[in-house]
């Protein structure tokens, strides 16, 4: 039992991470059609940022992670601007194929600059944590559920009640009718970027917390959070909130319980065949809707 | 022109130094994956990220019959193909029930289970230490290195064969790939790129299609794969990892998609950076920390996809038509390659 609780408060926790960064892939995808499969690169580059700025630097921790999240919602608008932006219109299919380039391009770029050994993240937290009962809790993981709670409701409030929010809805229902209201849909584009980058750097600082560090190998991990956002249903931020719970809890649940006939780090594979089951019988994942067809 | 390609290609490893000539062997053989990609990427605008998988599933088919069980050439290469694409109709249905990105996630899947079988299955793959690939024997020809085959005069070492063979099967790869453009399926690919929802009103059965599509490509990773694991000899299961699928991807794209010339041209110029890349002088020694050949060669990958699709998405193809027009001043260029563009930026953003 104890080792359930355990289990299940780690999946918790990485779940929220996931929602994370399932909540990132959601915001471009809600404006644009576009999966930004480059939000791994991005999510390691916001790590990288964070621990350079906070061990090499020598900023003290949070203006670290304020100043990495600045940075790479700024690296996000750049890339809207100097890429995306040139190829406005073209099908989804060449904007998504880019994503991917950009992707192995900042990711190669990372290990290039900062080795591919395992860095100092540099937070206060480490590997500090307190017991309740038999159950250990990280306080790094704390932390990722709070921030994960406050970045979504944040979402909430911006989806809901603000003009940007409204106009990032109107551009996914349709960006032509929207732009002939006079909506500018390219500022919508571009904050939705620079959203897009400040939620890899929060989820990458999660990702790289104890017992893990800031390496390469996050970036593979982010690419786990595709199970989430799939079976959320690529539009629904409720949607990637559950689908990330769902798979944090399926990977951490396997690496405790999976047979070792499954082979090593069965773990890591886990989320996708459990996604690959649900695309099979709910197609539009498990919140989303086939949509409407019109020639 | 095609009779002066074909001489050139057939001439061109007697002027190579033996490194050079492992570059092009490397080059041909991936081009045979490539041109499968370019089938399922270029022709049926579907994208997959899962090609790797596929080349790797040739490679340990070929290894188990033609190493393990000592088959012919003759067989395992074929056999290669064929497993290949078994693999690719059973992962197609899953395929055919999602729409355009979600394929790209479950093949992205498919890439990471695969990498964990292949790690796993050690009586097949040889586990995380890796396995030997038998070297071919077609007949009386041995292309085990150090081998040389002397015809009148003019030898052929190991790489020259391995290049000659690839070439046979690369052109068989490439004459399928330009008919079935031509034939009623290769045009549905072209309408279902274009507009899913439109092609399935015209009366194109959607769902066969995209598996049609998907096996074709596969069929022809598995025999590409099967070189290219025979002539590396040795291969470890992260060989096929995600980073080779988005070699493949660029290197469609470098070329030109859905265009004949395209995987071959894009596969010249992706596949020979990493040795060319290696040659600059700036580069510290290998090993040794700082920017490596590998991260240099990762980085240049990416952003010739992210150069070619925002600057000339009809990648060199497109270039070189373009440079004809010019040149003869007529538009004898305009037969090949449609643009992929259904909008142009103009109409989606007055």
């Amino acid at each position: 039992m104890t080792q359930f609780l355990q289990l299940l408060f780690q999946g918790v926790a990485l779940g929220a991470t996931y929602a994370l960064i399932a909540l990132g892939f959601v915001v471009v995808y809600r404006a644009s059609g576009v999966i930004n499969f480059a939000q791994g690169a991005m999510l390691l580059a916001g790590a990288y940022t964070i621990s350079w700025l906070a061990t090499d630097v020598g900023v003290p921790f949070l203006p670290a992670v304020l100043a990495a999240v600045a940075l790479l919602a700024l690296a996000g608008a750049g890339f809207q601007i100097a890429v995306l932006r040139r190829v406005s219109g073209e099908p989804t299919f060449v904007l998504v194929m880019i994503t991917i380039g950009a992707g192995i391009a900042v990711t190669s770029l990372m290990e290039a600059l900062f080795g591919t050994d395992p860095r100092l993240l540099g937070d206060p937290w480490g590997s500090t944590s307190f017991a309740v009962g038999d159950v250990t809790i990280n306080w790094v993981k704390v932390w990722g559920i709070v921030v994960t709670c406050a970045a979504l409701a944040a979402y909430f409030c911006f989806d809901r009640y603000t003009r940007w929010g409204l106009a990032t809805q109107a551009t996914a229902e349709d960006e032509e009718a929207t732009l002939s209201l006079g909506v500018p849909v390219r500022r919508v584009h571009l904050i939705t970027w620079a959203m897009a980058g400040a939620l890899a750097t929060l989820g990458g600082l999660f990702l790289a917390g104890f017992p893990a560090s800031p390496q390469p190998s996050i970036g593979d991990a982010a690419l786990r959070a595709f199970p989430a956002i799939v079976l959320g249903g690529l539009r629904s931020p409720t949607g990637a909130v559950v689908g990330g719970l769902v798979i944090g809890l399926t990977e951490v649940m396997t690496s405790g319980y999976a047979p070792s006939s499954l082979g090593d780090n069965f773990y890591a594979v886990a989320p996708y065949i459990a996604m690959i089951l649900i695309l099979l019988v709910r197609p539009y994942g498990l919140f989303g809707r086939a949509p409407a067809e019109r020639l | 022109m095609l009779a002066v390609v074909v001489v050139f290609a057939i001439v061109l490893p007697f002027a190579l130094n033996a490194a050079q000539l492992a570059t092009a062997t490397f080059v041909v053989i991936a081009a045979i994956g490539a041109t499968g990609l370019n089938v399922v990427t270029g022709y049926a605008g579907q994208i997959s990220l899962g090609h790797a998988a596929f080349l790797g599933v040739g490679a340990y088919t070929g290894a188990v019959l033609g190493a393990d069980h000592g088959v012919t050439a003759f067989i395992w290469i074929p056999a290669a193909g064929v497993v290949a694409a078994l693999l690719g109709a059973v992962v197609g249905p899953v395929a055919l029930r999602l729409r355009g990105l979600y394929l790209a996630i479950v093949t992205l899947g498919l890439i990471f289970i695969a990498q964990h079988v292949f790690f796993n299955l050690d009586g097949l793959t040889g586990g995380p230490q890796g396995r030997a690939f038998p070297a071919v024997q077609l007949a009386s020809f041995d292309f085990s290195p150090g081998q040389v085959l002397d015809l009148g005069g003019i030898t052929i070492d190991s790489s020259g064969l391995y290049y000659f063979l690839g070439l046979i099967l690369l052109a068989a790869a490439t004459a399928f790939a330009w008919n079935l453009r031509r034939t009623r399926s290769g045009r549905a690919m072209v309408a279902l790129r274009e507009r899913e929802a439109a092609a399935a009103v015209m009366g194109i059965n959607v769902g066969r299609l995209k598996v049609t599509a998907f096996v074709v490509s596969s069929a022809m990773a598995g025999v590409s794969g099967a070189l290219y694991g025979s002539y590396l000899s040795f291969a470890q299961p992260d060989q096929w990892s995600l980073l080779l699928s988005i070699q493949f991807i660029a290197a469609i794209i470098v070329g030109g998609l859905g265009t004949t010339a395209g995987p071959v041209l894009g596969c010249a110029v992706v596949f020979a950076l990493p040795s060319l890349l290696k040659q600059l002088p700036f580069l510290p020694e290998e090993g040794s920390g700082g920017l490596s050949a590998g991260d240099l060669t990762s980085i240049t990958y990416g952003l010739l996809i992210v150069a070619f699709l925002t600057l000339e998405p009809r990648g060199l193809v497109g270039i070189a038509n373009r440079l004809r027009r010019t040149g003869n001043g007529s538009d004898v260029g305009s037969s090949v390659t449609p643009k992929l563009t259904v909008t142009t930026p103009e109409e989606a953003h007055p």
